[in-house]
């Protein structure tokens, strides 16, 4: 895999969780969606910080539907896994929530399972003819 | 707000959000590599090629109802726990349905990553 893709993959990582902390931090400046008014939650969209999140989390959409283009969707998830610790890092330290250590525990548990899923192979390779997949040198032929 | 109602947010935005990523992931494949794509069509092309495949707009539904939700529960709950609680759910239940809906391999490596996260998922609780 070249520089590019694991650019790709970075990219997906940073603006995934950067966008989620965005708009939390937009969500507390709206305040609680009430039930009964389910539609009111569209207003939030004028929101500044929604709209930063939106806007990041658009970066995050195209640098995603670039990785699945070469990779499975199996493997492109748990490749990308280090956003949850990212944005378990930006609500502690930008938006100053309570992160307790079971937390911090569970953030580590879901890191280890997605690091040792991706040391598996990355790509199944449909014999189906209408599949066409472009995957380069780290095509895997999987049993 | 009541645990049941933000939980019930989190999972609105694991199905919109798996369903949608199963069918871009679906889309992504019969359009093939877009960096080549690029190079032979430029980037009006690709757009082009990408928003004209109906499983694409499907997933755009998806991730709507998973967007909407998200709102909705981060309104409710901390982001440190919404965001990995329906990431790595989303995580499970993706795996899932590429073994069903895409016959991508899910070995059992894949599956104790599933569980391993699923327990992580009950820590962030």
């Amino acid at each position: 895999m070249n520089y590019k893709k694991y650019l790709v993959l970075l990219a997906v990582m940073c603006f995934g969780s950067t966008g989620d902390a965005l708009l939390k931090r937009g969500m507390n400046d709206f305040g609680p969606v009430d039930l009964h008014h389910p539609l009111h939650v569209v207003a939030a969209l004028g929101n500044p910080w929604v709209l930063a999140g939106i806007t990041v989390l658009t970066a995050f959409f195209a640098s995603y539907l670039t990785a699945l283009s070469w990779a499975d969707l199996s493997y492109v998830l748990p490749a990308t896994a280090l956003g949850y610790v990212g944005v378990t890092l930006l609500g502690r330290y930008f938006l100053h929530e309570n992160v307790s250590p079971m937390r911090w525990l569970g953030v580590l548990l879901i890191s280890c399972g997605v690091g040792w899923v991706t040391r598996g192979p990355a790509l199944t390779v449909s014999p189906s003819p209408d599949t066409r997949v472009h995957g380069g040198e780290e095509q895997h032929e999987v049993a | 707000m009541r645990s049941l109602d933000l939980w019930g947010a989190i999972a609105l935005i694991v199905l919109g959000s798996s369903s949608g990523d199963v069918l871009l992931s679906a889309a992504m494949k019969r359009i093939g590599d877009l960096d080549q794509l690029r190079l032979g069509s430029g980037l009006p092309g690709v757009i082009g090629r990408v928003f004209s495949e109906k499983r694409f707009l499907l997933a755009l539904c998806c991730f709507s109802l998973g967007f909407f939700s998200l709102l909705t529960a981060l309104s409710w709950g901390d982001a440190s726990l919404v965001a990995p609680a329906s990431a790595s759910m989303t995580f499970v239940a993706s795996a899932v349905m590429a073994k069903i809906f895409l016959k991508e391999d899910v070995d059992h490596r894949r599956w104790v990553a599933a569980v391993l996260v699923c327990v992580g998922v009950a820590l962030l609780r």
